[in-house]
């Protein structure tokens, strides 16, 4: 039996007659920032026993703001939009300020994400390409790289957590991962068994594993054997969770402290999987341990683990909503 | 989504059919204090009076939209609809879709999850456009295009019937 060890701690009202599409802690897990269709970052901070906003980000993008994320030293924050552009801006007190504005994408652009060192960016697009982008100590941002390796709309990217490395999820069905080689990024590996849109990934604590959500209904859980070798890496499935979600599959995040795997669904649910110890790593089994089925009124759109705070999850949806919860598991 | 205009119709010779009747309203219907699900006709009602992108006739006129091919569940909050495009390489079949997916974005409670999809077997590329139709993402930024706006608007704006 599924014990009900997910318990909502707060609610509110983010972005108000609009869709909330991501919610993004900063790296000591006191912040979280959001974004929305409304063309608005909102910072959220504690005071009290409750969240509040503690600025309104406008005048960056012109259209919808699909993505946030925060650098390592939570200093900087970047966002991505339907503009065709990414924005990176910098806090200064308790205030942000656009520092620069990434172009060079042809259309939307789906997910920016600083690298784990803070000196590379990734962004995605639905004009099917990644770019990697380097920083330097002046704040200025170069484009290193521009990787075609999908044939559609890239929907998201993500960090390797200790390496440089890089994974890509697209409306094409496939993930690709990406190496550095001689100064240029090059995909070693593409990882072919959903069967609809790849809509997010995550690496788990050790990096050694990726889960995947898709508009096909599962997630996959994908793991490598030769991360290190110099020539193309191998990546196999080694599990799928089917059957246990009604629509599409729309984030899925790996907590670093507990191991949980949390994910955000089209059916309005938010579930929470966890892999059973006993067995063989090569063929791991994966439970559902907690489940709201209307976690929101609406489709949601984002999980996100807390970094410090183990079972703190939050998640936010199209009602413009953002929830946080307590996974009361995480601690056996 | 694509949604230029072209000067070439796609299919310059549909076949017309006639519209249905207004809906026969019972007692129940006007007694405030009984709930009425949502249903198919009522969907169908929302649906029917769409324009075509390229004659001047309703989406019910040429069968692109039948009451049969709605199926509401109004206790799970689901609404389908499947559409069929004049001809099978009907260069419209996205706009006319997203055109259905926005009138009932429009009309129906947040509750509802809404899939427009082509009815199986009756356009060359279906599967591509039903994955355009159901991705959310696709459709939010199409819909921030002001141009396709107006076009989407356009197939929209009530015509007298």
């Amino acid at each position: 039996m599924m014990e009900d060890s997910l318990v909502l701690v707060e609610r509110f009202d983010a972005h108000p007659d609009s869709r909330c599409w991501h919610v993004a802690w900063n790296p000591t897990g006191t912040v979280m920032a959001s974004c929305g269709g409304d063309r608005a970052i909102r910072i959220w901070g504690k005071e009290g026993d409750s969240w509040k906003c503690l600025s309104v980000l406008q005048d960056g993008h012109q259209r919808t703001i699909r993505r946030v994320d925060w650098s390592p030293c939570g200093t900087y924050l970047a966002s991505a939009s339907f503009d065709a552009t990414s924005c990176i801006w910098k806090k200064k007190n308790d205030e942000f300020e656009c520092l620069t504005t990434l172009e060079g994408h042809e259309n939307e652009v789906k997910c920016v994400r600083w690298a784990p060192s803070g000196n590379l960016l990734a962004t995605c697009s639905r004009d099917k390409s990644v770019w990697v982008w380097e920083v330097d100590e002046e704040d200025e941002y170069e484009c290193v790289t521009v990787i075609n390796s999908h044939t559609q709309d890239v929907k998201d990217v993500v960090w390797h957590p200790t390496r440089e490395l890089l994974a890509s999820a697209s409306y094409d069905n496939n993930i690709c991962v990406y190496k550095e080689d001689d100064d240029d990024w090059e995909c070693k590996a593409t990882l072919e068994g959903h069967t609809s849109t790849v809509w997010s990934l995550a690496f788990d604590p050790s990096g050694q594993r990726i889960a995947s959500c898709s508009d096909d209904r599962t997630v996959k859980i994908w793991a490598c054997r030769n991360l290190d070798g110099p020539g193309d890496m191998s990546w196999t499935c080694v599990c799928t969770l089917s059957g246990f979600h009604g629509r599409t599959v729309f984030d899925v995040d790996w907590c670093p402290l507990t191991g949980a795997l949390a994910t955000a669904c089209g059916d309005d649910g938010v579930r929470v999987f966890k892999e059973d110890q006993a067995t063989d790593p090569d063929k791991p089994v994966f439970s559902l341990v907690a489940h709201i089925s209307k976690a929101h009124s609406q489709d949601v759109n984002c999980v996100s683990w807390n970094p410090k705070e183990a079972g703190l999850l939050v998640s936010c949806s199209d009602n413009g909503d953002i929830a946080l919860w307590r996974y009361k598991g995480g601690q056996e | 989504m694509s949604g230029e205009g072209s000067s070439m119709l796609a299919n310059a010779n549909p076949h017309i059919f006639q519209r249905s009747g207004e809906r026969l309203w019972t007692a129940s219907d006007e007694d405030e204090d009984v709930h009425d699900p949502i249903d198919d006709r009522e969907i169908f009602d929302l649906i029917r009076s769409i324009n075509d992108p390229e004659h001047p006739l309703s989406l019910e006129e040429l069968h692109v939209v039948e009451e049969v091919r709605v199926q509401v569940n109004d206790a799970d909050s689901t609404v389908g609809v499947e559409f069929t495009p004049t001809i099978p390489h009907c260069s419209m079949a996205t706009l006319i879709g997203l055109s259905i997916k926005v009138k009932l974005l429009r009309s129906l409670p947040d509750r509802f999850k809404i899939d427009v999809h082509i009815t199986p077997g009756t356009h060359a590329t279906e599967d591509a456009v039903n994955k355009q139709l159901a991705d959310k993402e696709r459709v939010a930024a199409a819909l921030e295009n002001s141009q396709l706006l107006e076009v989407v608007n356009q197939c929209l704006s009530t015509k007298s019937l």
